[in-house]
């Protein structure tokens, strides 16, 4: 793949840059998980983010820089910091206290960034606060990970995008990952085109990224 | 009425209610929400709008997690505490209520059933009217133990969804309690964990000259008590680090690993196999 080509992929307002020695994904912001800097840069570490893990192996996911976001399973703010640096306005769902409470500090020092304290499986109890959205990004470790595209596709325009992180231990510890990436996708199927696949080991073990839109 | 759900800033209205609508609306689906916002002239203009936006889900969300982290540990050591006073209460009375009755019934039984029965008989002499309602206050109290054990079992598993899938809603209510809460517990070594509620042994132990105790109150829990005596350390060992394990998700995580559950139960099979192999 030329570097011209991964280029074109990565949203505007993040790069690729030596920090520290290392070459890697950067956005611009308050540092908040201990990552290497330079400058108003930070680097953006693949094996904490499987989003950032999808865009440093050059996948398409449709995303320009700049648009609005509503961020499924925020967790602790790890990857959903990186996406505020770049994005727009961004709506970040996270449903267990103790994470939120480290969310709530990325929040703090972002203008843009706007938690939720809710459950990704009961959309009507934040769509009275989020508007329609430009991208979904989506990480839950829960079971019924294709139902919670599904429910939130309401908050997806026309020509939006869901960017998905499967955890297929999530789904069945037991069965082949294989298999329940397959249930999955056949459920998204549902109501989304599948766009790319993109396995994340070894740095996410048993997780499939995901692009799709609406239809 | 899809089109008249109200956006979170009109419930909020004029006077900084805002983190109050973000917490407790809903609406049938997203709208544009901004622009309403602007055209309704509840904010000028659309980063005006982002910043109150931005006020309200900050102040929302600080809210909730202090309301549901400080509180909900707590209410469980609460409740499991209650219940294990409401149990040994209710036992106590049992026997002195039935001990009374034998003096008057020669078929009086040690049992709650019988306890029921006497605080449903209609009384005839003065003695039997305290009798009954002594009685009457016996099954109350293990009414209440029953109530008490079922908002457990209800919220134990929303605290600590890990643990409660691993230990069992009461177990883990007592865990929780003996550690003080769901933090303390998550901070603790697991060679503490497995001898949590074994104290006396283990100060004996300590002070020497007793064997160190094997496992507290995750005795109770079917892995040890299923195990033939002689590898009941092993499996007290094995449970308690994967509750701990449990324990550490639930506090700092809160995801779900539903595999630690099958990594435990391999864990334990191998062990119990250990004298027929």
């Amino acid at each position: 793949m030329s570097e011209d080509h991964e280029e074109s992929v990565l949203p505007a307002g993040v790069e690729r840059r030596a920090i520290g020695g290392e070459t890697g994904l950067a956005t611009r912001g308050e540092p908040v998980y201990g990552e290497a800097t330079d400058g108003p840069w930070r680097r953006w570490e693949p094996g904490r983010s499987k989003l950032g893990a999808l865009l440093s192996r050059g996948v398409e996911t449709g995303i320009a820089g700049g648009e609005t976001v509503l961020y499924l399973g925020a967790a602790s703010g790890t990857t959903v910091s990186h996406v505020a640096d770049f994005a727009g306005p961004t709506y970040a769902v996270e449903f267990a206290p103790r994470p939120t409470r480290d969310l709530l500090a990325v929040a703090e020092a972002r203008s843009n960034l706007f938690p939720l304290l809710a459950d990704a499986r009961r959309p009507e109890r934040y769509a009275h606060v989020v508007e329609p959205v430009d991208t979904i990004v989506q990480d839950v470790a829960t079971r019924g990970q294709a139902d919670v595209a599904l429910a939130n596709r309401q908050f997806l325009r026309g020509n939006g995008r869901l960017v998905l992180a499967i955890k297929s231990r999530s789904e069945d510890v037991t069965r082949d990952p294989d298999a329940v990436f397959e249930d999955v996708l056949d459920t998204l199927g549902e109501g989304y085109e599948v766009l790319a696949t993109e396995r994340l080991d070894p740095q996410h073990t048993d997780h499939l990224g995901v692009v799709a839109r609406p239809q | 009425m899809t089109d008249d759900d109200p956006g979170w800033f009109e419930r909020a209205g004029a006077n900084g209610r805002g983190a109050a609508a973000v917490r407790e609306g809903s609406a049938d689906r997203p709208r544009e929400w901004p622009r309403l916002a602007v055209e309704r002239g509840v904010v000028d203009d659309e980063s005006a709008y982002y910043e109150c936006l931005r006020e309200a889900t900050l102040t929302a969300a600080r809210e909730a997690v202090a309301e549901r982290e400080s509180a909900d540990d707590q209410q469980l050591v609460h409740a499991v505490r209650a219940l294990d006073d409401c149990a040994r209460t209710a036992n106590e009375l049992t026997e002195r209520v039935t001990e009374w009755a034998g003096t008057q019934d020669a078929d009086a039984a040690v049992d709650i059933e019988y306890v029921r029965e006497l605080a449903s008989r209609t009384p005839e002499t003065p003695v039997e009217e305290q009798v009954g309602s002594l009685a009457g206050r016996v099954a109350a109290l293990d009414d209440q133990q029953a109530q008490l054990r079922a908002y457990i079992e209800r919220t134990a598993p929303e605290i600590a969804p890990n643990l409660a899938a691993l230990a069992g809603p009461v177990l883990t209510a007592r865990l929780v309690a003996l550690a003080g809460g769901l933090e303390s517990l998550a901070k603790k070594p697991s060679g503490t964990v497995q001898v949590l509620g074994a104290e006396e042994a283990l100060f004996a132990h300590l002070r020497g000259g007793a064997d160190p105790p094997k496992h507290g109150v995750i005795y109770t829990h079917e892995a040890v008590r299923g195990t033939a005596p002689e590898h009941r350390g092993s499996a007290a060992r094995a449970l308690a680090g994967k509750l701990t394990i449990a324990a550490r998700i639930d506090h700092y995580s809160g995801e779900s690993r539903p595999e630690l559950a099958a990594d435990l139960e391999e864990r334990i099979e191998r062990i119990q196999a250990r004298d027929s192999a």
